[in-house]
């Protein structure tokens, strides 16, 4: 187990570096010269070489990618042009609120997504799975973000029930768990939900299907087990690829935020990013889209191991 | 002994069993869901390629003094948007790029990642981990978070979007692909090509491809839902279409602020999105039983 762990480490660091080396040419593919985000428009030459050598863009792309990394790796991503704040603050606060939202959509989705999974794949090929693999597709084939105009329009346009945008009452920074917040947080947690909840439906029922049909199901019920003690065996089988599943769309949640905040003003990590993509802030773009992807990473790895810790079977492969 | 099997020779088409595809377009023919999905589908795309011959009226004439109309007033059935422009016509021209932009993104990685994965899975050593390697860090990205990232710092643009949609197929296309052909590779009618000396290039054109073409394109299909979704996504977003084109997700931006006016209209364009996705969908599982021909 230790010596799986050690070896999924290590795997990782190079991804991490690589993560960091697409983070860092995403500017430098930007069309143009990387100063033009940072220079005023009637900036004179010499303010445009003092910049180019403030902002080390002078150097060769190699060693600027090892400055940034180094730096990175203390914690400094640079300050953002927009409002001069260091960009690893901004990012670290806009992810506590996408982070809010992504665990109250996940807890939403996955309750759904586990129930009809289990409930479809136990009834296969009557009308209770024909309903839950409608919602299931459904949930996976909606556009979100209109899903969620739908919502505001039904709930906050015409019912007059719940905000349409924003995170807290006054535009408050301070996120708590009252209802004056909870309020806002439904449509956007509804919405972000959807698809986690038909992936985790799809998945849960072809494992639950798969798994019924095996013969050691057989053997338990010529065995005498009641049906409830036979399902036990079911969700067992079934629960470290279904966790898999769910860390995995976790991660989404997390790293594909921007449509659903923007949507809904929501002042996570996409609502960020995305006026950093139209600030043309790019310290910023590059800073959250770093922290995000290893959000992602790290998480990729905290499943991996987790489904080799509860999953005997993965050790032997 | 040749009289025996020239005789089998000629007797074989007669007793010859259908094909595979054959079998499975039957089964598809039988299957009412993907029938149903496959004529919407089909409508769509008509009514789209042939819009300029429908009589429809102008998609990108406006007029200030019939603003967001409501569904069902004459002449405009389905109402009229932010600008007074039919959304009628717009919903049907803008399915001529909203298709282009989500479907050429999955055709262009299907084809990137086939030939990627077929490679890695059938040279394999130094060169599949070189390629499967280089794949796994975007497998590092979210793929929501990878098309945004590179939409936004290629800029807007139906070109970008495009590109950076098939940057993140390509990884997803070519895991599929190289996991297929790892499996075929060893079979014995790939050991029987190379003992008869043909190259690897022949071998995987002539007898991989066949085998592994089937299920990577079925996985294909499965992702062009996610492409729409993403593709218009990108442009509600701001960063693909640029008005005053009509495209679902630019015209679902645009038409955001005019929820408090006039909702449904505003909803309209997303509708279409999701009855293009949910039908390739359902198209793709429909695909996916009827090729599982052991059940």
């Amino acid at each position: 187990m230790l010596v799986y762990i050690a070896r999924r480490i290590v795997y990782v660091i190079p991804i991490v570096i690589s993560v960091a080396l697409v983070c860092f040419l995403l500017v430098h593919i930007t069309p143009g010269d990387p100063l033009v985000a940072v220079l005023p428009a009637d900036a004179s030459q010499e303010l445009a070489a003092q910049l180019r050598i403030a902002y080390g863009f002078d150097r060769p792309l190699p060693v600027q990618f090892g400055i940034w990394l180094w730096k990175a790796v203390h914690g400094d991503l640079g300050n953002s042009i927009a409002t001069g704040r260091p960009v690893l603050s901004e990012v670290m606060r806009a992810v506590g609120n996408t982070v809010t939202l992504a665990v109250a959509a996940a807890l939403i989705g996955f309750t759904f997504g586990l129930f009809f999974g289990l409930v479809a794949g136990y009834f296969r090929d009557t009308w209770i799975d024909k309903v839950a693999t409608s919602i299931a597709i459904a949930g996976v084939s909606v556009p979100h973000y209109w899903l969620g105009m739908v919502l505001v329009i039904i709930f906050s346009v015409q019912l007059n029930w719940l905000p349409a945008v924003g995170a807290g009452p006054g535009g408050s920074g301070a996120w708590g768990w009252d209802w004056e917040h909870i309020r806002y947080l439904i449509l956007p947690a509804i919405t972000t939900s959807v698809i986690p909840m038909g992936i985790v439906t799809r998945t849960v029922r072809a494992l639950t299907g798969d798994i019924l049909s095996q013969d050691f199901v057989e053997a338990l019920r010529a065995k005498g087990l009641r049906e409830t003690h036979v399902f036990r065996h079911v969700i067992k089988n079934a629960a470290p690829t279904a966790m898999a599943v769910m860390g995995l769309q976790l991660g989404y949640m997390l790293g594909g935020s921007i449509l659903i905040e923007t949507v809904f003003s929501w002042p996570g990590s996409g609502l960020l990013l995305n006026s950093a993509i139209f600030q043309r802030d790019l310290p910023l773009l590059q800073g959250t889209i770093l922290v995000l992807a290893l959000f992602f990473v790290f998480l990729n790895l905290l499943v991996d191991i987790t489904q080799a810790a509860i999953d005997p079977r993965i050790k032997r492969s | 002994m040749s009289a025996i099997s020239d005789a089998a020779l000629q007797a074989a088409p007669a007793t010859k069993a259908r094909g595979y595809w054959a079998t499975v377009g039957r089964r598809i023919a039988h299957d009412k869901v993907s029938m149903v999905c496959a004529f919407v589908l089909l409508l769509i795309f008509l009514s789209a390629l042939f819009a300029p011959w429908l009589g429809l009226a102008d998609p990108y004439q406006g007029s200030m003094i019939r603003r967001l109309r409501h569904i069902g007033t004459p002449n405009y059935p389905l109402g009229t948007d932010e600008l007074g422009r039919d959304m009628l016509a717009r919903l049907i021209y803008g399915g001529r790029l909203s298709l282009l932009v989500g479907i050429l993104p999955v055709i262009l990685a299907f084809i990137i990642g086939t030939s990627l994965g077929l490679v890695a899975g059938y040279v394999g050593g130094r060169i599949n981990t070189a390629i499967m390697r280089t794949i796994d860090v975007f497998y590092a990205f979210p793929s929501v978070l990878l098309a945004i990232a590179i939409s936004g710092a290629l800029g807007a643009g139906i070109v970008n979007s495009i590109v950076s949609l098939t940057i993140v197929f390509v990884p997803q296309i070519t895991r599929v692909a190289e996991s297929v052909t790892t499996g075929v590779r060893n079979m014995d009618f790939v050991e029987a090509a190379r003992a008869s000396g043909a190259g690897a290039f022949t071998i995987m054109r002539v007898h991989m491809l066949g085998n592994v073409l089937g299920p990577i394109f079925v996985y294909a299909t499965g992702l062009i839902s996610v492409s729409m979704i993403l593709a218009a996504g990108l442009s509600f977003l701001g960063l693909g279409t640029k008005p005053p084109e009509p495209e679902w997700g630019l015209m679902l931006n645009t038409l955001r602020t005019a929820i408090y006016v006039n909702p449904w209209v505003a909803a309209l364009p997303g509708a279409m999105i999701f009855a293009v996705s949910i039908c390739f969908n359902l198209l793709s599982d429909g695909m996916r039983s009827a090729m599982d021909i052991r059940n």
